[in-house]
């Protein structure tokens, strides 16, 4: 954080006090030799923070109280000795190189760092153009294809080759949506302008609705829902919550086998949430789980279609409520996302009414 | 028997073409405005049987000709809204439509909502009796069957189920719920009403966990359904 100058002088002002003060009470002990290099430590100190007035000021604040208060005879700034001469002239050059080349490094420090910063988010953004241009483009590219050969009334199709074109646009269409969707939820992530929508959530409905909803659109997993009996209702945003376990089930599906079995289990652990999913799979590569929940991070080599923000938005989202999640491959096979989340919790649910 | 009239306002040509097409298909008349005014106008003079209303037109919102319809059309209006915009819903919502659709939407689902807006239409408000699939609602006798059995339900539950069943098909808030339960100035929070939707689903859902009846609609409220 920094300092507004007005700010900064007035500090300058009250340390090179504080400590010529502190300095005068100790002087018989120190002599005045001491004193110099204390007050030069200071001026070193005020320069590895401050900008370059408050730094100049120091420099020469310090160099004129060492020499009235300090240098005799003292309190004038008259200089007896030659010598003490040439020790005033060396110390207020000293202060002052000193600081001003401090000053000057800090500066050529931050200039780097935002360079590096900006060469970050430059490839940053030429990953997401990548992978994006694949990712909207593919299936952009089989709606036209396909609306193509429906419309050219040459072309003799038989009915099987008819559906399968529109099945095509189809899952092309609902492809692109999901991406969009990502895409969206990315930079409401992004933004910083994400507020949670909190609601009391009925786990039990709330997971069999995932469920059903899942289903809907991808009918050849199967899910296995394990439930603790007794959960109280939980205050959470269903809306992200609904999208992340969306992201997690069709990363399961994306990279799990032609059948996959995926298996949820839901409880409490230490008060939190505690939401376990995993998958028949081929698990992870052990050294590219720390980076799963990268932004754009993809498995190298997967065929599988996707823009590397599935799991990134999930980690968001969980991160929104304050939670948690793992990857860890199973010892039987497969792999497993460990969530938590704590999250206010209400028990009338468990209550007799009436 | 005669077509029944959908009143379309929607500023996107490509959507009006496409819903012209569909409902059509599905032997409906279509009549379609572009602005929020214009469709005021048609309304009142076509008095259509469900309007379908997209919520960012170009010269009034959507919400703006909601409140101006809550004062004389008692139709169904389903709006079209896009995702993650659930204050929206909620807010249109209260001011007087009866469903919402978010595009993108499947043509199912849209000729569903439509055919139950109006049946609702035609359902008497004051009827005494309510029969939806195998469950049966007597209010005089203040009994519900299921499959012939009686079921044992709480004064809460009850009310609940003959609030869902005088508005079937139709989306009900949070607040529009816990306002007619629990009254005005209610301080009750959701979390009652999700106990008592969750131990009514167990009594009149054959699988409460695939609910066929109460349907949640997340951050918004509750769709009963026949």
């Amino acid at each position: 954080m920094k300092l507004k100058l007005s700010h900064q002088i007035s500090l300058v002002l009250a340390s090179v006090g504080l400590c010529s003060g502190i300095c005068y009470l100790f002087e018989s002990y120190l002599g005045y030799h001491a004193v110099a290099l204390i007050l030069l430590v200071l001026t070193s100190l005020i320069a590895t923070s401050f900008d370059i007035v408050p730094v100049v000021l120091a420099a020469t604040l310090s160099a004129l109280t060492w020499n009235f208060f300090f240098i005799p005879p003292r309190f004038t700034f008259h200089i007896s000795y030659s010598e003490d001469l040439l020790l005033f002239l060396l110390y207020f050059f000293i202060a002052l190189v000193n600081g001003l080349l401090t000053v000057k490094i800090r500066e050529a420090e931050a200039k780097a760092r935002d360079k590096e910063e900006k060469e970050v988010t430059i490839s940053l953004y030429n990953t997401l153009l990548n992978s994006l241009s694949h990712e909207l483009r593919t299936p952009i590219a089989t709606i036209i294809g396909a609306v193509d050969t429906l419309k050219d009334a040459e072309m003799s199709l038989n009915e099987d080759q008819k559906v399968s074109l529109f099945q095509g646009i189809e899952s092309a269409s609902l492809r692109l949506n999901q991406q969009v969707e990502n895409l969206l939820n990315m930079s409401r992530l992004e933004s910083g302008e994400l507020k949670l929508s909190l609601d009391w959530v009925d786990i039990e409905s709330w997971i069999f609705s995932v469920k059903n909803k899942f289903l809907g659109k991808c009918a050849t997993v199967e899910i296995q829902i394990h439930l603790v009996e007794g959960l109280p209702l939980f205050q959470l945003d269903v809306g992200l919550m609904d999208q992340l376990m969306d992201n997690l089930l069709t990363n399961a599906v994306q990279y799990g086998k032609s059948h996959p079995v995926i298996r949820i289990e839901v409880g409490m652990k230490n008060e939190q949430l505690e939401i376990l999913l995993s998958d028949n799979g081929p698990g992870f590569p052990e050294e590219h789980i720390p980076f799963v929940f990268d932004k754009f991070y993809r498995l190298p080599a997967s065929k599988a279609g996707g823009t590397g923000l599935g799991l990134s938005i999930v980690k968001g989202f969980i991160s929104a409520h304050q939670g948690s999640i793992e990857l860890n491959n199973l010892p039987v096979g497969g792999c497993q996302f460990s969530v938590l989340i704590p999250a206010p919790t209400s028990y009338v649910n468990l209550l007799k009414h009436e | 028997m005669n077509k029944s009239t959908v009143l379309i306002i929607d500023d996107e040509s490509s959507i009006q073409k496409l819903l012209q097409i569909i409902l059509e298909s599905h032997d409906f008349k279509v009549i379609q405005a572009t602005s929020g005014l214009e469709g005021l106008k048609l309304a009142a003079s076509h008095l259509p049987d469900v309007i379908l209303l997209d919520l960012g037109l170009p010269d009034i919102s959507g919400h703006e000709v909601l409140l101006q319809l809550k004062d004389w059309f008692s139709k169904s209006v389903i709006m079209l809204s896009v995702q993650n915009s659930e204050n929206d819903i909620v807010q249109a919502l209260d001011n007087g439509a009866t469903d919402y659709l978010t595009k993108p939407f499947r043509t199912g689902e849209l000729i569903a909502r439509i055919r139950a807006a109006i049946r609702r239409n035609a359902t008497d408000q004051k009827t005494a009796q309510w029969t939806f699939h195998q469950l049966r609602i007597d209010l005089v006798a203040r009994v519900v069957w299921k499959n012939d059995q009686v079921l044992k339900l709480t004064q809460t539950e009850f009310n609940l189920l003959v609030f869902f069943a005088k508005n079937e098909g139709r989306v009900l808030t949070h607040q529009q719920l816990l306002k007619e339960i629990w009254g005005v100035g209610s301080q009750m929070e959701t979390q009652y009403l999700r106990v008592f939707v969750g131990t009514l689903r167990k009594k009149i859902e054959d699988n409460p966990n695939q609910p066929e009846h109460l349907i949640t609609e997340n951050g918004v409220g509750y769709r009963f359904q026949a």
